[in-house]
């Protein structure tokens, strides 16, 4: 292996030993990381974006910045405009307005020597059905100058029981499997990922994440984009939230909804029905519950604090009914009980 | 702006012809696993000669012209298009819509490559099968080969033109359609009826008017026609609807078809299903 352009792959089933290996490279890989986006290197630049099909304006004035390094999450509800944006970047789709820098180059017209720098995992992708896992593997071998070695790949993605196998005989889950083996082949300087581990089992989701943290230790700039909250807050670096073609906001998974942060619930059982309150102090509300009932027990009492989930559906939809609990209600209902 | 800290000296991909070699050897490959396409394209042409030779093989469609003779030239040339016209329209469609093509689009594997795969399979499948027909209709039914070579090049080149206007007609089909299911439908449709019109199964100077003028404007009558020189005795020109062969004609609007073809095709392909 050639220690100047192979990367460090290793496979998520790796030992003990590995395991404290890839610790060390962690610690590493974040302070290079780290140094990276101090520099404000940018990996993709949109400015004013706009996609209109049939009238309806899919992307809307988008703009938006990767830095290079970085795990990127783009977050909403079907038919926000993230494939879409996703797929201009990647230079699938045209534009009607706007600019796009991905990797110093405009994806509209950028040729072989840019899309060999990117690795594209996408929602849809092929199956020819009757070869195997590792005869696939060998084949689109071909098509990259530096390929990662087929056993290393192989191991990357945890189908080294399967490479005899034929796709036919996969199940969805290792079918995903080798679409990201295929989508990392090329050793991709900038990987989109688009919903990579719907159809995964929850084992083999965490699989993938830690395949993607190597993949950011490694250096690889990654554009995600998921369905699963969880995903994106144990993943990304930073998340943007997209609905109706605009960008609502961009933080780090542990910031994004400023306000709605704090607000806590506290519910309870009272005579069969369901009570909740909403505030900003959630002890006090305790305090002022427990005194109403010194000594029985409060059935099904809880105090819940905002998810990422929560704060996400409450950015997408002001109709939700974790939006109405968490900002509608909340200002009169504060410190009191109902 | 400089955008990268590593790759700097980023390698080039591997050109067309490295990356065009493994499209040929993964099609072939993939052609001889999936037994229906095996079957309904390759091995049709043989069958329906065995079939329609064992049946009517005792009779003459004209003085000195055996019917397995005449049918070999319809089947021949029936068998070039399936391998290519019906072949590709109905793979392309089907590949398209299962993400195969849009999964090739994001590698930097250049286009023409997968182009030049499934002409190297057209021209594997086309020879092999003719190969098999010629021998058959020679062993089992007694047809006379080409008597020299002058037939045999227009053999060749009859087989080469209808082969590439096939493709090329295979390919813009595959582009017209909405999806695969009704491209796996729908063509092999248009093949059959083009093989009743175009002479295949029926002496084509004994057929109404209308279905010989229709069939005169796609490439399967000129095809047939081409064939019936190849194979038929040099005199059997006189029962032609025009009393001749018409190489001229053939061969311009075999050519016509690819040429058009490929251009509507560079205008209409698309890598992505229609959303």
């Amino acid at each position: 292996m050639d220690p100047t352009t192979r990367r460090p792959v290793v496979p998520v089933e790796a030992g003990a030993a590995q395991a404290k290996a890839m610790i060390d490279t962690a610690s590493t890989g974040a302070s290079q990381s780290r140094h990276l986006t101090s520099t404000n290197v940018t990996a993709i630049s949109v400015r004013g974006l706009t996609k209109t099909y049939d009238g309806k304006r899919v992307v809307d004035a988008l703009d938006l910045d990767i830095r290079t390094g970085e795990c990127f999450a783009l977050l909403g509800p079907n038919g926000a405009g993230k494939t879409t944006t996703i797929e201009i970047l990647e230079g699938f789709r045209k534009r009607d307005a706007g600019e796009v820098s991905v990797l110093g180059d405009d994806p509209a017209i950028a040729g072989r020597q840019w899309r060999a720098r990117i690795g594209v995992v996408a929602q849809s992708t092929g199956d020819s059905l009757a070869l195997s896992v590792a005869e696939v593997l060998a084949h689109f071998a071909v098509y990259h100058a530096n390929p990662m070695p087929t056993t290393d790949l192989i191991a990357a993605v945890g189908l080294q029981e399967k490479t005899k196998t034929r796709i036919s005989a996969l199940s969805g889950g290792q079918r995903r499997r080798l679409d990201v083996a295929l989508g990392i082949q090329g050793q991709p300087e900038l990987l989109f990922l688009d919903e990579p581990t719907t159809g995964l089992d929850p084992a083999a989701r965490r699989q993938f994440w830690s395949l993607v943290e190597e993949l950011k230790q490694a250096g690889v700039t990654i554009v995600l984009t998921t369905h699963y909250l969880d995903e994106a807050a144990f993943l990304a670096d930073r998340v943007g939230v997209i609905n109706h073609g605009r960008l609502l906001e961009i933080a780090p998974p542990d910031q994004l909804g400023g306000r709605l942060r704090g607000k806590a619930t506290v519910s309870w059982q009272e005579a069969g029905v369901s009570r909740e309150v909403v505030t900003d102090e959630p002890t006090a509300a305790l305090r002022e519950l427990l005194g109403a009932h010194p000594t029985a027990e409060i059935d099904g009492l809880e105090i819940h604090r905002p998810t990422l989930e929560d704060i996400y559906l409450s950015m997408i939809d002001q109709t939700v009914d974790t939006t109405s609990g968490l900002v509608a209600s909340a200002p009169a209902q504060t410190g009191s009980t109902r | 702006m400089n955008l990268t800290p590593s790759h700097t000296a980023t390698l080039t991909p591997p050109s067309w012809a490295p990356t065009s070699l493994a499209r040929i050897r993964l099609e072939l490959v993939l052609f001889f696993r999936e037994k229906s396409q095996l079957i309904f394209t390759f091995l049709y042409p043989v069958v329906m000669m065995v079939i329609f030779g064992s049946v009517f093989g005792d009779q003459d469609v004209a003085p000195g012209v055996t019917f397995p003779q005449y049918f070999l030239a319809g089947i021949a040339a029936t068998g070039v298009m399936l391998s290519s016209f019906q072949s590709l329209g109905t793979s392309i469609a089907v590949e398209r819509d299962a993400g195969d093509l849009a999964r090739l689009r994001t590698t930097p594997m250049p286009p023409i490559a997968y182009f030049l795969g499934k002409a190297g399979l057209v021209l594997v499948t086309t020879v092999v099968q003719l190969v098999l027909l010629l021998v058959i209709a020679r062993l089992a039914f007694s047809v006379p080969m080409p008597a020299d070579a002058a037939h045999w090049a227009t053999f060749a080149w009859v087989t080469l033109l209808g082969s590439l206007s096939g493709t090329a007609l295979g390919i813009l089909v595959s582009s017209l359609q909405g999806s695969g299911k009704s491209a796996t439908t729908v063509i092999p449709a248009i093949s059959v009826v083009l093989q009743f019109f175009s002479g295949v199964f029926f002496v084509f100077a004994n057929l109404p008017g209308w279905m010989q003028q229709t069939a005169a404007l796609f490439p399967l009558k000129w095809l047939t026609q081409g064939m019936r020189s190849v194979f038929l005795p040099d005199d059997a020109a006189a029962f032609e609807v025009v009393g001749g062969w018409e190489h001229g004609r053939t061969a311009l609007i075999l050519a016509a078809w690819t040429v058009g073809g490929l251009l509507l095709s560079l205008r209409l392909f698309r890598w992505r299903k229609a959303v």
